[in-house]
């Protein structure tokens, strides 16, 4: 293979993935992204599987993060209701899982869990959006359907809340949920420990990937001009009805996604994962690292819960509080833009710089 | 309930026409009511392809919410619009917009966060492909004479800039109707003749016809082929600008206050 080719496919590949609509579009960003994802490739390696697989953890998290970015910060559309796709899609792991123990129960699990609440995301955002509702009151109802669920999945304790045999288990929880795992009958592949972890963060980096490809395109477009005036965006034609519904529902596919990750880590859900606390950790982590960039959403995501398991008791709370308040009043637009223009003014684009950015 | 005395009319009522075929927008009956107010009162209005109509009338006139019902914006209480023979009443409005009728919203309203090469690309994408980008951005921003600030965020553009450019963005998907809302509100003598002469120099090179809101009467007898007087939500009287403003009710109405 000769250069040149290779330059063409590679200016091609980057041509759709960078753009003004997400940052880091040199050089030098992606040098230190290579470099980020290396660090976390070699994690297992360097500090053994115990302490990958708590990153996994986070790394789900930051999926999740990414669901709410991806609308909120693209389409305005700002959402407390990541998690009630996220813990249906869980449950509905579970469920599937638990009736059919082998690699086809686990196949159809994620399949069936991602399409129900990818379903769910859409039958919400079709009698929101289709029946003329519109900025906070999006909100509200996005939390009072993470509270509603959180609320009914509490007194599922009994045992005739059961699907088969999977049992709800209410405030108890649902134990004894599949691994993560492809295949048909007894034949295919699990990823379990060490290899969840490299599947958690192919993940990642897949959804990043594809993500910074759908908002440079023309969909992409689409999508911020309905954020930043729906009125003005119809107006040159745009169907801005439709943009936000299609913008939802693949945000609640992305928190599905990361909620089959969250039931196949620990085998384990419970409703507090509806909860407000929980509901609001996604918005937190966004606004912390910037709405308007995903990888900000992902670092600070992972920031952030790195932190709250160091300081695992009340103090875990309060700081992340206070950061939030702090950054919310210093950089509105969170912290990963705020990086940016520091190093947009004062360095070339070519320098390896964003690290701080990326890696975390 | 109407002022307007039907003696006072000087143009017939639509049917009366027959030819419909050379219309680009047409309305019958439009009327459109917030509880007891009528915004639009039975409005009948017809405008020729390639024409440029003004729409003058003291304010609360109902001139913006007669746009906003033939973009869509406002569903009408009663009556219909059609658009180049065809009835548009029920169509939102950006299937209303992919046939031809575009807009330029009384407010500036750009993305002003974006940049003008951006701004432009948000319609221009309905129309183009993505090789044809820059050219015709180019080309789009040179005419309204804005090619200089490509790469300006909008928000930094002055008051006149961002006038061209949301008339700029709205042209470049073609449209074969375009609604102006007071395009000159609030510009200088030299910004107005500056929209003026763009006006001049779409029309002598595309086939669109104009519907303009305006209360600058000296810039309405400059661009106007006919204009439209709203009173009240109806129409009170149309013709050439000489006899409109010869009319004395209209004086009373409307440009005896200060015009």
């Amino acid at each position: 293979m000769s250069g040149r080719p290779t330059t063409s496919v590679v200016g091609r590949v980057r041509g759709r993935l960078e753009g003004p609509n997400t940052m880091g579009n040199t050089n030098g960003f992606w040098i230190a992204f290579a470099f980020a994802v290396l660090v976390f490739a070699a994690y297992p390696v360097l500090f053994g599987a115990s302490a990958a697989n708590r990153i996994a953890m986070f790394l789900v998290f930051a999926l999740l993060g990414v669901s709410l970015c991806f609308i909120w910060g693209y389409c305005g559309i700002l959402s407390f209701g990541q998690v009630a796709f996220f813990g249906v899609a869980g449950y509905t792991f579970g469920i599937v899982t638990i009736n059919v123990t082998n690699y086809t129960g686990m196949t159809l699990g994620i399949v069936t869990a991602i399409g129900v609440s990818t379903l769910f995301a859409a039958v919400l955002a079709y009698f929101m959006f289709y029946g003329g509702v519109r900025d906070v009151y999006v909100t509200i109802m996005t939390l009072v359907v993470a509270i509603v669920l959180h609320t009914f999945m509490q007194q599922t304790a009994g045992s005739e809340w059961a699907i088969g045999d999977a049992r709800l288990g209410g405030f108890n929880g649902m134990v004894g949920i599949g691994n993560l795992g492809i295949g048909v009958g007894d034949v295919g592949i699990t990823f379990d420990g060490v290899a969840f972890y490299y599947a958690a963060l192919a993940t990642v980096v897949a959804v990043y990937l594809g993500l910074r490809v759908l908002v440079n395109s023309r969909f992409g477009y689409a999508m911020i001009a309905t954020r930043e005036d729906e009125d003005r965006t119809e107006m040159f034609g745009y169907d801005t009805t439709f943009i936000k519904f299609v913008t939802f529902t693949i945000g609640g596919a992305i928190a599905g996604l990361s909620g089959v990750l969250f039931v196949t880590w620990g085998n384990y859900i419970d409703p507090s994962q509806f909860a407000i606390t929980a509901a609001a950790m996604p918005v937190i982590w966004a606004s912390i690292g910037g709405r308007e960039s995903i990888i900000g959403t992902i670092a600070a995501a992972i920031a952030i819960q790195t932190l709250e398991f160091q300081f695992h008791d009340q103090w875990a709370l309060v700081i992340v509080g206070s950061t939030l308040v702090l950054v919310i009043v210093l950089l509105p637009n969170g912290i990963a833009p705020a990086v940016r223009d520091v190093l947009v003014e004062h360095r070339r684009p070519a320098s390896p710089a964003p690290s701080e950015e990326v890696g975390d | 309930m109407s002022v307007s005395d039907p003696t006072i009319r000087t143009t017939p009522a639509v049917e009366e026409t027959g030819e419909t075929s050379s219309r680009i927008l047409q309305t019958r009956g439009l009327r459109k009511q917030f509880g007891g107010l009528v915004a639009t009162d039975d409005v009948d209005f017809a405008v020729e392809e390639g024409e440029l109509r003004c729409l003058i009338g003291p304010n609360g006139a109902g001139k913006s919410t007669f746009l906003k019902l033939v973009t869509g914006r406002h569903e009408p209480t009663a009556g219909s619009i059609y658009y180049d023979g065809m009835d548009v009443t029920d169509l939102p409005t950006h299937e209303r917009v992919d046939r031809g009728i575009s807009m330029k919203f009384q407010v500036p309203s750009l993305y002003p966060e974006l940049s003008v090469r951006d701004n432009v690309r948000i319609p221009l994408q309905r129309v183009a492909t993505p090789g044809e980008f820059e050219a015709r951005t180019r080309e789009t921003l040179e005419r309204f004479n804005l090619l200089e600030e490509i790469d300006t965020v909008a928000a930094n553009l002055s008051h006149g800039q961002q006038q061209r450019l949301e008339i700029g963005m709205a042209m470049t998907l073609e449209p074969k109707l375009m609604l102006l809302d007071e395009p000159v509100a609030g510009l200088s003598i030299e910004e107005t003749a500056e929209i003026a002469d763009l006006l001049e120099a779409l029309r002598a090179e595309e086939e669109v016809a104009f519907v303009v809101i305006e209360h600058d009467i000296d810039f309405v007898e400059r661009i106007a082929d006919r204009v439209t007087v709203l009173h009240q939500g109806a129409i009170f009287t149309e013709g050439t600008i000489e006899e409109v403003k010869a009319d004395p009710a209209v004086r009373r109405i409307y440009l005896g206050e200060g015009a």
